[in-house]
């Protein structure tokens, strides 16, 4: 099966707005699939995480740099 | 075998809605949590905005909540649909801009349509009678399972025992008997509950759950509305009423100034839809400018951030005045005094 990896922009947005897009998002998606989420709220270390552990998705990588957070998520069952 | 139950639970984030998710759960009922996104929510956006703020801890409450009771947590925007709570309550204001008890009908009957597209059976809150003067007496209790229409499907664990069974309670979902009968403003029988559930950190907001409770905040929306002419507001202005120091000098603008670093990177964000200004020649702090101004007004403007700037003292600092596109000038000015910056003009 192909898995699909999608990029979803939640720049300038605060919390939790970028953790209600990438569940907006992720309802969109099959399991296995891949979401890079590319935030500029370092809150978002924190949220998404949290989020994808309560809601059983795995955060493969988070990265950061120039006032950007890059969150990457493989979507669960 | 008897069907297995399901009910969703309003997650502010406070210790009240975790302990009432928790004594259904403890019921063996299946829940889940749904926290709603106003746009006015403390949770989230100061933490982010502002770097010094570290008493707190830098998490979502709501999150943190739902991830300690184990359970998932659903959060919904409710921005666009909240304003016209908020613009016209019917049973108005509380202290201040909060329309609690139409904020409360709002979200119940948003659980309500949620249960309903979700096959879940019912809705569950952590209000206590007495807690809160304006939303949570015994007389308004009915008034939100009525009006939000989810009548016998809100069940209030924390004070069940004190109002007419609901249908968890009817049927047999729930025992009534291990439901509680919490009423007035003490904290302690919540305590001593979360101690008995070995909870041992939790968040106590103290006026409320959102910035409509505060003082300021509100006085803030106020001057916004009084400025525009009309009620109403977008994401970002209200985003804006919680970062900076407003000053209004004229009532035709108001100037946002950064008060730390943090806040001075989120006011950036904003420097194409805002004529902007910061000290050049000396350190000092971001500022917008909210209005349509003259060149006398920028003038002035730059005066008053040159205030609140290292150069202060000094007879003339050199203020950068970009424009919504990106072009810049500089201007030097005489930084205001103290006294030349009245209380008044702080919203
Ligand atoms: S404090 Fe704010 S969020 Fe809580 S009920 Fe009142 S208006 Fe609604």
């Amino acid at each position: 099966m192909q898995v699909l990896k999608e990029t979803l922009n939640a720049r300038r947005l605060l919390c939790p707005l970028p953790v209600i897009r990438t569940q907006d998002k992720v309802k969109q998606l099959q399991p296995g699939d891949l979401l890079e989420v590319i935030c500029t709220d370092p809150g978002v270390m924190h949220d998404i995480p949290a989020w994808c552990r309560i809601n059983g998705h795995t955060v493969l990588e988070t990265s950061s740099g120039n006032h950007e957070y890059i969150i990457t998520i493989r979507v669960g069952e | 075998m008897s069907k297995q139950r399901k009910a969703v639970a309003l997650i502010s984030g406070g210790l009240d809605s975790m302990l009432a998710a928790k004594v259904i759960m403890e019921q063996g009922v299946h829940v889940e949590g749904i926290n709603f996104f106003t746009g006015f929510c403390v949770e989230g956006h100061t933490h982010a905005i502002r770097e010094h703020n570290s008493s707190k801890p830098n998490r979502n409450n709501a999150l943190w909540v739902a991830e300690q009771l184990g359970i998932k947590l659903h959060i919904v925007d409710v921005i666009e649909e909240y304003k016209k709570v908020l613009i016209n309550p019917k049973h108005g204001y509380g202290t201040h801009m909060n329309p609690c008890l139409d904020c409360k009908i709002f979200m119940v009957n948003k659980a309500k349509q949620w249960i309903v597209e979700n096959g879940f059976d019912f809705i569950i809150t952590g209000e206590v009678i007495g807690q809160r003067p304006m939303s949570q007496t015994k007389s308004k209790m009915p008034i939100v399972s009525k009006q939000s229409g989810a009548d016998d499907l809100l069940l209030r664990p924390m004070c069940a025992k004190n109002l007419p069974s609901t249908l968890p309670e009817i049927e047999g979902w729930v025992d009534r008997e291990k439901l509680y009968s919490i009423t007035g403003r003490s904290r302690k029988p919540q305590m001593e509950m979360a101690r008995n559930f070995g909870i041992e950190d939790y968040s106590q907001p103290a006026g409320g759950c959102c910035f409509l409770t505060d003082k300021f905040y509100s006085a803030k929306l106020v001057d916004l509305w009084k400025s525009q002419g009309t009620k109403d507001y977008e994401l970002d202005d209200i985003m804006l009423l919680k970062v900076g120091r407003h000053i209004r000098p004229k009532p035709h603008f108001k100037l946002i100034i950064a008060r730390e670093e943090g806040e001075g990177r989120f006011l950036q964000g904003y420097k194409k839809e805002f004529i902007s200004l910061y000290c050049s020649s000396h350190p000092g702090p971001l500022a917008l400018i909210d209005g349509e101004l003259s060149a006398e007004d920028i003038y002035f403007s730059a005066r008053v951030v040159a205030r609140y700037g290292q150069g202060r003292d000094e007879e003339q600092v050199d203020i950068t005045v970009t424009e919504k596109d990106g072009s810049e000038r500089v201007i030097q000015v005489k930084p205001f005094t103290k006294e030349e910056v009245p209380n008044e003009w702080h919203v």
